[in-house]
């Protein structure tokens, strides 16, 4: 049975559609992710999850029962919000203990299990501080402690990791699999950052203009788009117009080369411009003009550098051209 | 001289020298600052406070009427005669039932202020809330009493829809009642509720602005009803905004002498009794006496607050 399930479900703000006729179906134990750029629709379908929104029309269930008409007290779902949300005036132990409190749980049984909560988020006895005494990284492991301790039949996360620094986020979601494997939990996690989503989700749904452009595995995702927007928004694909694409392969339809696929040889279908280049540290990013579309190349630090100016011939593997369909 | 110490010369000007000074010592720019307002603060407000507090320890002479600069408590025994004492509970009583009345009042306008109220209805509250407190607070009262009177237009309304008797039912009640709601102790409750409100409103709506959303939403995805919610999570946050405001309606109903001299019954408030005393009888101690009162009420009464973890959440 799916632990979340979307039947053509639309949520509309008056004019604006902010999600648009989506189905989706997430199975029990999955790390799903919902990405796009923001406005795209995946926080308010996370919200429609949690029953912080009511869809406009079409139908959610949540482990087979129909939720449309659940307010957010009586869905097994717990959300870890992206400001945390924490409670200010409770220290740290009564965060997490809330929801078992709210359950009628005794004292002492809430704090205990509040505590084994902050341990498998390592915030072993730090249950007597305050909220505004943790950094954003406590708080966010607080804050997650706080939907766990409840076992929840889903978690939503959205975007959990935006606020943290670089390396925080990276620890973070290292420990976020972990978690989600260890307990087994179906985990919706919605995120903008496409290095995220690819890295942590089993499946990534990528979101655009409150609909769902593609959904797939993460290697799917980044090696066989469907369309020119999931090409450029996850990880920067090189996009080739259709012309271009009938000349080289005879079938009129866009198509996408990641750019660490392209290669810079003396014989090749391409001929392109260098226009620059920039030294990233593993790689050499190469910026070409073919025929007006602009493309990247990334370069293994070993391989002979082109300079600017000077005309290459660009070649890759058989397989390395995906082509899309067009449009969106 | 080189061409840099020419340019640097130029604008050698008094204020110029002046501004480099306070540059060079920020100190004595903090002491120019503050010097005004703790002169102020010190002599003015908080010596004529000591002042009031040293005439408070003086007693009246009875029979010359003069006052006996010597120190006694025998002014604050005074207070505890039946008389006096009377007076005291029944200013704080009024003062209580008025906080309360206002906190239930203003909690659901602050409420509808801070989380629904958008754009031109936003304006149109402010307005609403602001406006009274632009009229003169006399007229305000004595538009009151017009509307409590027995000819007033609150009796004629209800008697055109024959609930007349209610009205007279209610007045007929001890205490509170009397001959008509403009010399009843509640219609003094009714214009100090009235006249204090916006004290109430405009900071619970302060604080339940700075109350995220999204801290009412974990509250319902963790499992909490709305009524829960409230409990937990919204009262405590809007507390500090409650006991602000009550800080005014309270300690604001406790001074005023000129609500319960125009509407209400002819028993005394502590604003009465220090105008009284201080003017017509000349008893400066005792009117100093009543009017430390209300000072010591307030500090208990933020210390309880403070104890009952009422600014925790500030």
């Amino acid at each position: 049975m799916s632990a979340v399930s979307f039947d053509h479900v639309s949520r509309h703000f008056g004019e604006v559609k902010a999600v648009d006729g989506v189905s989706l179906d997430i199975p029990e134990g999955e790390f799903f992710a919902m990405l796009g750029p923001s406005g795209s629709g995946k926080t308010t379908c996370l919200r429609l999850i949690a029953g912080f929104e009511r869809p406009t029309s079409g139908r959610i269930s949540i482990f087979g029962e129909q939720v449309a008409d659940l307010p957010p007290y009586k869905r097994h779902v717990n959300t870890v919000f992206q400001d945390y949300a924490l409670f200010p005036h409770l220290n740290v132990i009564d965060n997490v203990a809330y929801g078992l409190m709210i359950a009628g749980q005794g004292r002492k049984a809430r704090h205990a299990a509040a505590e084994q909560a902050l341990e498998m988020v390592r915030l072993g006895g730090y249950g007597t501080r305050k909220p505004s005494e943790l950094s954003g990284g406590q708080r966010q492991r607080v804050a997650l402690a706080r939907a766990l301790v409840n076992k929840p039949r889903v978690l939503l996360l959205d975007e959990p990791l935006g606020a943290l620094d670089l390396k925080l986020r990276e620890q973070m979601q290292e420990e976020l699999k972990g978690l989600q494997r260890q307990l087994g939990i179906t985990f919706v996690f919605v995120t903008h950052d496409q290095g995220e989503a690819l890295s942590m989700a089993d499946r990534v749904a990528v979101f655009n203009e409150g609909r769902i452009i593609q959904v797939g595995a993460p290697e799917d995702i980044y090696f066989r788009p469907e369309v020119p927007f999931v090409a450029d928004f996850v990880g920067s694909s090189n996009v080739l117009p259709a012309p271009l694409v009938a000349r080289l392969t005879g079938t009129e339809s866009p198509a996408a080369i990641r750019p660490e696929r392209v290669r810079l040889a003396g014989e090749g279908p391409l001929k392109a411009v260098v226009t620059g280049l920039s030294f990233l540290g593993l790689s050499t990013r190469v910026t070409l003009d073919v025929e007006g579309t602009r493309m990247t190349a990334l370069l293994p630090q070993d391989a002979a550098r082109p300079t600017v100016g000077e005309t290459v011939a660009l070649a890759w593997a058989e397989g390395d051209l995906h082509l899309m369909r067009g449009g969106a | 001289m080189s061409a840099a110490t020419d340019t640097l010369t130029a604008r050698d000007g008094v204020s110029t020298r002046l501004s480099d000074t306070l540059w060079r010592r920020p100190k004595l720019l903090l002491v120019l600052l503050l010097l005004p307002p703790v002169l102020w603060l010190g002599i003015i407000y908080l010596g004529s406070l000591f002042a009031l507090l040293l005439q408070s320890f003086f007693s009246i002479d009875h029979f010359s009427g003069l006052i006996n600069y010597e120190f006694t408590l025998r002014t604050y025994a005074e207070l505890f005669t039946p008389a006096n004492f009377d007076i005291i509970v029944r200013t704080v009583t009024m003062a209580a039932c008025t906080t309360l009345a206002s906190a239930v009042i203003a909690f659901p306008i602050a409420c509808y202020a801070a989380r629904f109220a958008k754009g031109r209805w936003r304006a149109v509250f402010y307005l609403g809330i602001m406006m009274p407190l632009w009229s003169s607070y006399l007229v305000k009262i004595y538009a009151w009493k017009l509307i409590l009177a027995k000819e007033g237009i609150l009796t004629w309304a209800l008697e055109g829809l024959h609930l007349n008797w209610l009205l007279d039912a209610y007045l007929a009640l001890p205490v509170v009642g009397g001959n008509s709601l403009s010399v009843s102790t509640t219609g003094t409750f009714i214009v100090f509720v009235y006249v204090w409100m916006p004290f109430m409103i405009l900071p619970i709506q302060a604080a339940l602005e700075r109350v995220p959303v999204s801290m009412l939403e974990a509250s319902g995805d963790l499992g909490a009803r709305p009524g829960q919610t409230f409990r937990h999570v919204l009262f405590p946050l809007a507390l500090p905004g409650i006991v602000a405001g009550s800080i005014f309606t309270f300690s604001l109903t406790l001074g005023d002498y000129i609500i319960p001299q125009i509407i209400g019954t002819s028993r005394l408030f502590i604003g009465q009794a220090v105008y009284q005393h201080q003017g017509i009888a000349g008893n400066i101690p005792l009117a100093a006496a009543f009017a430390v009162v209300p000072i010591v009420i307030m500090g208990v009464y933020l210390y309880i607050a403070k104890r009952m973890g009422a600014f925790d959440a500030l």
